[in-house]
């Protein structure tokens, strides 16, 4: 039903313009009538959204192949959970992905908000349709998902190799609903300077989808990281890649912006610098998007070059400049109903804490696009590596880190030298014993970045600890409850507050995580035959005997071929743990190639073998060299090509035969392979951290009870007092 | 069979999206006085809610040692006040 999907995505694009206009018409005329149409304009688009996706995704999950994306992205061998997301890993799937997410993020908050904002409102609703506007225009004239071939293959080219992980499988969804949900405080941003309402309400309005797009953007971000750690065979979790980057940079200013939002809540200031942010942020969501497909700059991550370059370029100007002007327009409206009372105020700590995130995002959009940078300055393209980014990031990560302690201890408005006294000598000798302690550890000094990150990181575990502690002590002297249950009353009546104590919690895990695994790792390449042995940072690894699968693939991943080999892990002559990388091989279609040869030089990927721990990763991939078989190969598709009138039938016959006498010789007399032997401290804690840092995301977001359902019927104050005790 | 079934679902999608837009315009909406009466009440609940979460903060800030009982005495007065005045702005749109 090809039609359908396109008839569906041309009535979205309709119902986009038309309730553009009934919302623009409706706030400046006043009709509600026209304002409520254009909110069910949302609606309308997310019905109309959801069947062009539903019809996509029946598509790939029956190997439909009339469909001309179905027959790029999957095949009749991809397994069904990775045909039902191959569809994320096309152009065209995945804008499809942005809209339909876009349209039922949209109207979730237009929903909530119905009664609410009256005036900015309806500007925002056409902000998100113009969002929607702009991606439905792609998929009708640029880059269709309903393009057809006539006649339908009868087979597809497949999943790309590399994607097929079950992370892979929800990291698109999960950065496009970060991406998509910041476009809800960007909407609402820009309605509130319109109609001049920068109160804090548009804030109050927009905060969960702010949080829930940080949230989402960050699980997003860290399932590509895995993905990489687990999948790329080059042991690492972050290479600075210019796609990794682009999702990085909407998420430090999304950081930097759920901060800053509640001195706006709490003391009216920072009018100008919250709408720039979150304009900022909206604005880097649509350059992530961006340069995922525009090929502008070289990623493993990116689609490759294409036609989108002048839309989105024209949408990111649009967006820049329109932002800019608003800004400057309403500057008189913006400026701050208090001043900075103290340095020595959570007030100043958070903006300390935001200069340091837009310091970080700048860093990693200067290296980003410095390669267009200097090809623009001297006309050749020069890329920056990860010793560049470190070299910044590091300093800046230690100082975030520094004041992700500081901020929860200092009191708002300002702190007294007593206070401070009172408050810090706890952390900070958390942090100095720290210190001392790693002072003892063969090999820390050496490494003072990761020594002081550690004893940051002492100090800040320390100011949560006590935070709750204190907490707790306060709410069981007020309420006489058993101290896990006063735990529970205190995250309870105050879950913003230690949902960020808990997602700070969590990042210092990940970032003491990042500093060890980053300073303490060996890494080695090392070419071994069957029952060599070698030694990496003191691991004895000896490579046991190969392995070789065919149509049985151990990773589930639907490879024709997979190699392998098992490795015995001892140190000091104890076993530590047997671990079988492999390399699973999927055919290519290189016509000058031989049958055979195509799977053998076709698309491999590692699969890595892991023994993990809390203190330390042990990583393994294999890479088989194949010049000792390439006689049988050869002599395989010989056998193959011999007879042109041989039969589909009796060429699968051939083929598997093939197969089975090329794995018996690799099992029997098998060739020297190349392994990569990773030993790695503390990797586990980065996503220890990360599921730390989620649980605090998640109790945050948690809505509080409601207390428009209280009935209170005393006086005012002691309704305030009583509303107060209940929740 | 798909041929009929294709433009069929098409025009029940036109149809739906057509109904569901139109729908104010057929039956009138919200008055404009009981639409801003409506997201009045919604802003000031926001608003309550959100001073009581400050005040909230403040006592847990002083629970823990962030803020003297002096201070904390000084600002809670200012939050408490503040909430009635949400709350009696509340009760006049409620008619009370």
């Amino acid at each position: 039903m090809p039609i359908l999907g396109r008839a569906a995505l041309i009535i979205a694009l309709a119902v986009c313009a038309y309730g553009i206009f009934a919302a623009i018409y409706g706030a400046v005329t006043g009709r509600r009538a026209f304002i409520e149409s254009a909110r069910r304009s949302v609606y309308a688009l997310a019905i109309a959204t959801t069947v062009a996706f539903v019809v996509l995704e029946l598509a790939f999950l029956r190997s439909d192949f009339s469909f001309a994306v179905v027959s790029g992205h999957s095949s009749t061998t991809t397994p069904w959970y990775y045909k039902a997301s191959a569809m994320w890993s096309s152009q065209e799937g995945s804008l499809l992905l942005w809209v339909w997410l876009l349209s039922i993020w949209s109207s979730l908050v237009i929903f909530l908000t119905r009664n609410r904002l009256r005036d900015v409102v309806p500007w925002a609703t056409a902000v998100l349709l113009g969002y929607g506007a702009f991606f439905a225009a792609l998929l009708v004239f640029k880059v269709s998902p309903f393009e057809t071939l006539s006649p339908a293959p009868t087979e597809g080219a497949g999943l790309n190799p590399l994607l097929r992980h079950p992370a892979m499988m929800i990291h698109p969804p999960m950065l496009y609903s970060g991406y998509t949900l910041f476009a809800v405080p960007f909407a609402f941003a820009i309605g509130a300077l319109i109609t001049k309402r920068v109160d804090a309400e548009w804030i109050r309005s927009t905060r969960r989808f702010a949080l829930g797009a940080w949230l989402l953007l960050g699980i997003g971000i860290l399932l590509g990281a895995r993905w990489s750690y687990n999948e790329l065979g080059w042991g690492g979790y972050w290479a600075w890649d210019a796609v990794e980057n682009a999702s990085l940079m909407p998420w430090l200013t999304g950081t930097a912006f759920i901060h800053s939002i509640m001195i706006q809540e709490k003391r009216g200031m920072l009018k100008v610098w919250n709408v720039s942010l979150v304009l900022a942020t909206g604005i880097l969501c649509v350059l992530g998007t961006f340069l995922v497909r525009s090929g502008i700059l070289d990623s493993i991550h990116a689609f490759g070059a294409s036609t989108l370059g002048v839309p989105f370029v024209t949408l990111i100007a649009g967006m820049s400049l329109g932002s800019i002007a608003l800004v400057v327009w309403r500057r008189g409206i913006l400026r701050s109903e208090h001043k900075l009372d103290s340095l020595l105020s959570r007030e100043a700590i958070f903006l300390l804490n935001n200069l340091v995130l837009v310091a970080l995002c700048f860093v990693v959009f200067w290296g980003t696009f410095f390669p267009l940078i200097s090809e623009a300055i001297t006309g050749e393209e020069t890329a920056v590596g990860p010793p560049w980014f470190s070299r910044y990031t590091v300093p800046l990560a230690l100082l975030l880190v520094l004041l992700s302690g500081i901020g929860p201890l200092i009191a708002w408005r300002r702190a007294t030298p007593r206070n401070l006294r009172k408050t810090f000598a706890f952390p900070a000798g958390c942090g100095l014993v720290a210190l001392v302690a790693m002072l003892f550890i063969p090999g820390v000094p050496q490494k003072p970045l990761a020594m002081i990150m550690f004893a940051l990181g002492a100090f800040v575990i320390g100011t949560i600890a006590q935070e709750l502690w204190r907490g707790t002590s306060a709410r069981r002297a007020m309420t006489g409850e058993a101290a896990p249950l006063a735990v529970v009353s205190l995250v309870r009546r105050n879950r913003r507050r230690y949902g960020g104590y808990f997602v700070h919690l969590g990042i210092v895990f990940m970032f003491v995580g990042v500093a060890a695994s980053s300073a303490f790792q060996h890494a080695e390449d090392r070419r071994l035959q069957v029952g060599q042995s070698t030694t990496v940072n003191g691991y004895d690894v000896k490579y046991v005997r190969s392995t070789a699968t065919f149509q049985s693939d151990p990773s589930k991943t639907g490879a024709m071929l997979t190699l392998g080999a098992v490795l015995d892990v001892s140190k000091d002559g104890k076993h530590i743990a047997t671990l079988t990388p492999g390399r699973g091989y999927y055919s290519s279609s290189n016509a000058n190639d031989g049958l055979f040869e195509q799977l053998i030089n076709g698309e491999p990927t590692s699969e890595v073998a892991l023994k993990t721990g809390p203190m330390r990763d042990f990583w393994t991939a294999v890479a088989p060299d194949f010049t000792k078989l390439q006689p049988l190969v050869d002599a395989i598709d010989k056998g193959l090509g011999q007879n042109e009138n041989m039969t589909q039938d009796g060429l699968l016959r051939g083929y598997v035969a093939g197969l089975t006498a090329f794995t018996e010789a690799y099992k029997q007399s098998p060739p020297p392979a190349m392994f990569r032997i990773i030993s790695s401290p503390m990797v586990m804690w980065i996503w220890i951290g990360a599921l730390i840092a989620i649980g605090g995301g998640l109790i945050a977001l948690w809505p509080a009870p409601d207390a428009a359902r209280r009935r209170a019927t005393a006086n005012l104050k002691a309704r305030v007092a009583q509303d107060l005790s209940r929740a | 069979m798909v041929d009929v079934l294709a433009p069929l679902a098409i025009f029940v999608l036109m149809l739906a999206v057509v109904y569901v837009v139109t729908g104010p315009l057929r039956r009138g909406a919200m008055s404009q006085t009981e639409a801003r009466e409506e997201s009045d009440r919604q802003n000031l609940e926001a608003a309550r809610d959100a001073k009581y979460r400050e005040i909230r903060d403040a006592e847990l800030d002083k629970e823990t040692g962030k803020l003297s009982e002096a201070d904390w005495r000084v600002l809670d007065r200012e939050l408490r006040g503040e909430a009635v005045e949400i709350l009696r702005r509340l009760d006049e749109l409620d008619g009370r």
